[in-house]
């Protein structure tokens, strides 16, 4: 999906362009992620003992994305709502690339942060592309480039402007709803996203196609985003890192997918990753991301460079074959893998 | 049947002039009763207490008799226009604050924590969200006002007040007279045909300001 990402290369995480600083000055520029850093913020709701939220410490490094995954009511949502402030902590610091965060206007803090939701939320009364110009007009951006912006927005999540511009949040699938519920989230070029469960309505295939679409476009876009999720598969498939919360939302884990799968810190992680930890290791690697064997002449069952080494496992097994081969898009063959392959990219813990 | 036409030719301006005069009174109290009783359903709606005894309060001012308001206005406020319009601000009040409290709460909490999460403030979230999402029911509370204010003001002259109420009054008050029942028959007649040209403007009203995205 992204035209010039070569299949290989891993977009470094955190680059920052300069300038961050600056805000809607005329770019258009996708604004990459901004580091968050949450320091001993605990949440205790009047009336109550127990805080919610309970000395809660995590640096979410610029550009990534970051899976709380935990058990209803341990808290994860009321942390991550935290970071907008629509939830105000009762102590602690929360910093955007160093800006104290509770030091500023909430209204004008929650235009800078892009907030997704899994009841979607869009203004019924509204059309789409007001919908989507709904943060750029309060931050007075002129007509001109809210409109363009809109479009740009559309078309990045494949809804043709001309045909869905007027169009209104009832006349749309669920799925389309939700891509215009996460470019209004992005109308404004927010530095970091907040994304509540925003796939967890939708229909098991409806929801792939809005993670891998989304995938897709985070590769591109770097945002900082926490995504919230009890679908453990889910923070497989989208997080750069996982942070496996228990309650009062206390860190059990804060770390990438696959050490996660391979070294869960203890019992409760375990849980979560559930039986077949190896097999869902080799999910999270690209068959292109390994050295190729060189390829030989025999004509083999393929996948593609962008396949997981599950597929690869899949085909092997499916054809009974020996090895198969890799291809790029325009189906020439890169080179084979065969069964030591997987095992021992399992073993290297992958080159994610 | 022909002498009731031949009355209402010869009276035919009398009564535009009280027809108009009777939209005027009710269009007047109408305006205000909305201004007070959005008003009111803006600050009780997400308050239990508030909104019980908005809804109470209003309901009970519909239980007074309209002609012992009325009677009772008269030393607080005179005769005429002005007991009339408080009269039927009174009986309007009811229906359009209990629209506007119905209408607010069924915005989904969804959509209000959007408009929080992309920064909306409260003012801007009534103003752009909320009561645009309310409307179609605010309206309704407004039409149904006006149904019931239409018949309320024509006790009105009673306490001196303008409109269609005086032929009613002057006819019944002639029983027996050359006609006294043609005239409070035209009177009537004239309040019912208000009625529905009121209907027929709210018809109007709702298709032109009904959000389109809420039609579709």
């Amino acid at each position: 999906m992204s035209d010039h990402a070569s299949p290989t290369a891993t977009v470094p995480a955190g680059t920052v362009p300069a300038g961050t600083g600056a805000d809607a000055d005329g770019e258009t520029a996708t604004r990459h992620g901004a580091r968050i850093e949450l320091a001993d913020v605990s949440k205790i709701y009047a009336g109550q003992e127990e805080p919610a939220v309970e000395s809660f410490s995590m640096v979410i490094p610029a550009g990534e994305l970051v899976c709380f995954v935990g058990p209803s009511g341990c808290g994860k949502t009321t942390t991550m709502k935290m970071v907008n402030r629509l939830i105000e902590p009762t102590s602690g610091r929360i910093t955007m690339d160093g800006e104290d965060l509770l030091s500023l206007n909430p209204h004008e803090l929650r235009r800078r942060i892009g907030y997704v939701i899994q009841q979607i939320g869009l203004f019924p009364h509204m059309s789409i592309a007001d919908n989507v110009a709904l943060v750029p007009r309060m931050l007075g951006w002129d007509k001109r480039r809210t409109a363009e912006r809109v479009d740009e927005l559309l078309h990045l999540v494949g809804l043709e402007p001309g045909r869905f511009r007027s169009r209104y949040p009832r006349q749309l699938s669920g799925g389309q709803q939700q891509r215009v519920g996460v470019i209004r989230a992005l109308a404004a070029d927010p530095p970091v996203m907040l994304m509540d469960e925003p796939f967890g309505a939708t229909d098991p295939i409806t929801r792939e196609h809005l993670q891998n679409e989304f995938l897709a476009l985070q590769r591109r876009l770097r945002k900082t985003i926490v995504f919230v999720t009890h679908d453990f598969e889910e923070a497989l498939r989208l997080g750069d890192r996982i942070a496996v919360l228990g309650e009062r939302s206390r860190i059990v884990q804060y770390d990438t997918p696959d050490r996660i799968l391979a070294e869960p810190a203890d019992d409760y992680v375990r849980s979560f990753v559930g039986g077949q930890a190896a097999i869902k290791r080799l999910g999270l690697i690209r068959a292109g991301d390994l050295d190729l064997l060189p390829a030989g002449s025999a004509s083999l069952p393929s996948v593609r460079v962008d396949a997981t080494l599950r597929d690869v496992l899949d085909a092997i097994v499916a054809h009974r074959a020996q090895r198969i081969a890799v291809v790029d898009s325009d189906g020439r063959v890169r080179g084979e893998l065969d069964f030591d392959s997987l095992t021992a990219a399992a073993d290297s813990g992958g080159a994610r | 049947m022909d002498r009731f036409l031949s009355y209402v030719g010869r009276h035919t301006d009398d009564l535009l002039q009280q027809g108009l005069e009777h939209a005027t009174v009710v269009g007047t109290a109408i305006v205000i009763a909305t201004v007070l009783g959005v008003a009111l359903g803006v600050t009780t709606w997400d308050r239990p207490m508030g909104r019980a005894a908005a809804v109470a309060t209003t309901g009970t001012f519909l239980t007074i008799p309209s002609f012992a308001l009325l009677g009772l206005l008269i030393p607080l406020l005179g005769l005429g226009w002005t007991p009339t319009v408080v009269a039927l601000v009174v009986y309007s009040l009811l229906p359009i604050t209990r629209n506007t409290i119905v209408g607010l709460r069924e915005v989904a909490p969804a959509i209000l924590e959007a408009a929080r999460g992309t920064g909306m403030g409260p003012t801007r979230t009534l103003l752009r969200v909320q009561l645009p999402l309310a409307w179609p029911l605010i309206l309704t509370g407004i039409r149904v006002s006006t149904q019931l204010t239409v018949g309320i003001a024509a006790i009105a002259a009673y306490v001196a007040g303008p409109g269609l109420g005086n032929e009613i009054f002057d006819g019944l008050s002639r029983l027996g007279s050359k006609n006294a029942i043609n005239q409070a028959l035209a009177g009537t007649l004239g309040v019912i045909v208000l009625a529905l040209a009121f209907d027929l403007l709210f018809f109007a009203v709702r298709r032109l300001t009904t959000p389109r995205g809420l039609r579709v």
